[in-house]
């Protein structure tokens, strides 16, 4: 899940990383109280999750109120690379002598954590990497040992951060490690970290991704839901507790197990069709997740065919067959299915299908993938169902 | 022979007397593995089905012999007992847990190695291990495991994904292939077992005499799996990744399956399988299929 940039520093402020006083806003009066407590002058920056909100015109400097008035009018309700700008932060203006870049992820080909340093930042640290490799510190951390102070110092010095900052910068490695760890992010990154004129080291902006599997451990993650960018379909899944992702196609997809639905994805492309969507119903696939699954579906307005992708395994042929016609008997869906059903006791769940009597132009059987793929895609693109 | 497991394993289930434990560890025992141990703390001296249960790994592997373990407890347990178990010195520990946290992941990898490098954890968040008529340790459905043959050719199987396992299974057994060995090593950013592991047994095994891999997309164990099998893999591959037309960024089910600034797409470990000589397939059936192929030339 990632947080939006205010949610993301008011993350940092848990864990003592120093933030420029602020506050967000979501209409132009709240802008502007929220400008007149940090104390002018103010920078009125765009929330959107999507890199070139400066250059898109989302982030302003103000002066005065009715600059903050202006800017912030111009900016909620923007259009930023499709993201609609729905809330301003509003923080106090810095000076800036220097800008570096820091962040903490996990490197999953070595299985540690991974720190980068770089005292070249407030630019894509990609664009670094390409033209100056040498430029960043990758540093490895063992888990179990954690991250020392003097390590933190070593990393700084080697970035080649001026003498000055070099405490300030390992100060907040610290307490950034503390965050990424404690905080079970996926990945925690201030671009820009900055140098001011008085000495002192801050973040400037904020970029936190945090691991969705230690939600149960953190109650306080609750309040990022409401804010979750999520289109109708997904808010719709997500009430039904689905593994949901919508796409732009026209084959509504529905299949048992993560890797079974990416493949479904792959071989609806390779037969000349497009994925409605990702969704996958789990280990069990009974009347109740398959009625709720094809709800999800039938929101979706450009759905033309529904392809159900199931290989049995613990769950059997059978109980997949008995969700699929129950399903079909509470929701009334706006285009056929096309069904592959295998693996155990696949046999016994076609007959109850065949059984059941419904109609080809609501529900078709195909014995392999590939078949059921290209009727799903020849029928989302304008065939007639019933083949 | 097989990898990992066979006849011999003696097996204890954590979280026999929990529904998960309870379901998959009596239909592993069913299949015919010698599930010896249940553990539960505070369930000491019951049984579950004739399965003694004790309070601790370390109780169960003095009183039993244990040599293996399923841990089947919840996400907030797991990482517990899986360090419990290599204390007591088990070698081969399988976690099918979903959703534990990726620093616990983390920690708990960093700790087996270092603490205890005699212990191979495989997954979480994986479906186990079969080697068929030996030993089936998870929640892989054995009725569509063809046993291996004694004279060949016999197929290991290695996978991230668990219904795509069981596609891998299912198809060789519309061949009438046999199957030595089938790993599920999980689809978690931190997989305690990795596609290297496996292949390096597999290519040793002398049951085996080629592999099939299913991979996907995220991260880049698959381009470290192709770096091992053109220094070291001499046995004909085939191989399928999921996930080529998955949008970047998003976490498609697996909470490893991401494509994240450009790295870990499905077409890039694709095109460094087939350089490594991998007869890569478009689909699931495809691999199978082209296994089934390359045996008949080659057996």
């Amino acid at each position: 899940m990632d947080l939006f940039e205010y949610q993301g520093k008011q993350y940092f402020g848990r864990f003592g990383i120093p933030v420029s006083a602020g506050g967000v806003a979501e209409t132009v009066d709240e802008a502007v109280a929220q400008a007149e407590a940090a104390g002018y002058p103010v920078v009125v920056k765009a929330q959107v999750q999507v890199g070139g909100r400066g250059k898109a015109g989302g982030i302003k400097l103000a002066n005065d109120a009715d600059e903050v008035r202006q800017h912030a009018g111009n900016i909620l309700g923007m259009d930023i690379k499709g993201h609609r700008v729905d809330r301003v932060w509003v923080e106090q203006a810095s000076d800036i002598d220097e800008e570096y870049y820091a962040s903490f992820t996990l490197d999953r080909a070595a299985k540690q954590h991974l720190l980068m340093l770089s005292a070249q930042g407030g630019v894509e640290i990609e664009e670094v990497a390409a033209k100056d490799p040498d430029a960043i510190v990758r540093l490895h951390i063992d888990p179990v040992d954690g991250l020392s102070r003097e390590t933190a110092r070593q990393a700084a010095v080697d970035a080649r951060i001026p003498e000055r900052a070099v405490d300030g910068v390992a100060d907040i490695l610290m307490k950034l490690y503390r965050c990424f760890v404690d905080g079970d992010c996926d990945l925690a990154e201030i671009n820009p970290l900055i140098l001011k004129p008085d000495g002192a080291v801050h973040a400037l902006d904020a970029k936190v991704s945090l691991d969705g599997n230690a939600a149960f451990r953190h109650p306080e993650w609750e309040e990022y839901d409401k804010t979750e960018v999520l289109d109708d379909r997904e808010q719709l899944a997500k009430e039904h507790d689905l593994q949901y992702i919508g796409l732009d196609g026209s084959v509504g997809i529905i299949a048992n197990g993560a890797g079974l639905a990416m493949s479904t994805l792959d071989v609806v492309n390779q037969v000349g069709g497009e994925a409605a969507n990702f969704l996958d119903i789990g280990g069990g696939a009974n009347a109740d997740v398959m009625a709720a699954a094809l709800t999800v579906i039938n929101h979706d307005e450009n759905v033309r065919s529904i392809f159900v992708n199931i290989f049995g395994g613990i769950t059997r042929g059978e109980e997949v067959a008995k969700g699929v016609v129950e399903g079909l008997r509470r929701v009334e869906l706006r285009a056929p299915i096309v069904i592959r059903l295998d693996g155990t006791n696949a046999e016994e769940g076609r007959q109850i299908i065949l059984d059941a009597g419904i109609p080809a132009s609501k529900l078709i059987s195909k014995p392999t993938m590939l078949e059921a793929a290209r009727e799903a895609v020849r029928i989302a693109n304008g065939g007639e169902g019933g083949a | 022979m097989s990898i990992f497991v066979d006849e011999n394993t003696k097996l204890v289930v954590q979280g026999l007397t929990g529904g998960q434990g309870k379901f998959h560890g009596l239909r592993n025992r069913d299949y015919g593995t010698k599930v010896v141990a249940g553990v539960t703390p505070g369930k000491g001296g019951q049984d579950v089905e004739g399965i003694p249960v004790f309070d601790t790994v370390a109780e169960a592997v003095s009183e039993t012999g244990a040599t293996a373990s399923f841990v089947a407890v919840p996400p907030k347990a797991a990482p517990a007992a899986i360090l419990e178990a290599a204390g007591a010195g088990i070698g081969f520990v399988v976690c099918i847990t979903e959703g534990i946290p990726a620093q616990d992941e983390a920690r708990v990898y960093n700790t087996l190695v270092r603490d205890f490098p005699a212990t191979r954890l495989l997954g979480p968040n994986c479906p186990g291990i079969i080697s068929p008529g030996k030993c089936n340790i998870g929640i892989t459905p054995s009725d569509i495991a063809e046993l291996p043959t004694p004279d060949g050719p016999n197929v290991g199987i290695v996978s991230r994904s668990g219904t795509l396992t069981y596609q891998a299974l299912y198809e060789l057994k519309q061949n009438g292939i046999g199957v030595s060995t089938c790993v599920g090593i999980g689809g978690d950013p931190v997989p305690g077992t990795s596609f290297v592991d496996c292949l390096a047994e597999f290519q040793k095994d002398s049951e085996t005499h080629a592999m099939i891999m299913f991979g996907e997309i995220g991260g880049s164990a698959e381009e470290e799996a192709a770096e091992f099998i053109t220094a070291t893999v001499t046995k004909p591959m085939t191989a399928y990744i999921a996930g080529v037309t998955a949008p970047p960024g998003r976490k498609m089910g697996h909470a490893g399956a991401i494509v994240s600034g450009g790295k870990g797409t499905a077409q890039g470990k694709m095109d460094a399988l087939a350089a490594a000589g991998v007869h890569v397939g478009l689909n699931p059936t495809e691999a199978g299929e082209l296994m089934a192929g390359l045996l008949k030339k080659t057996g």
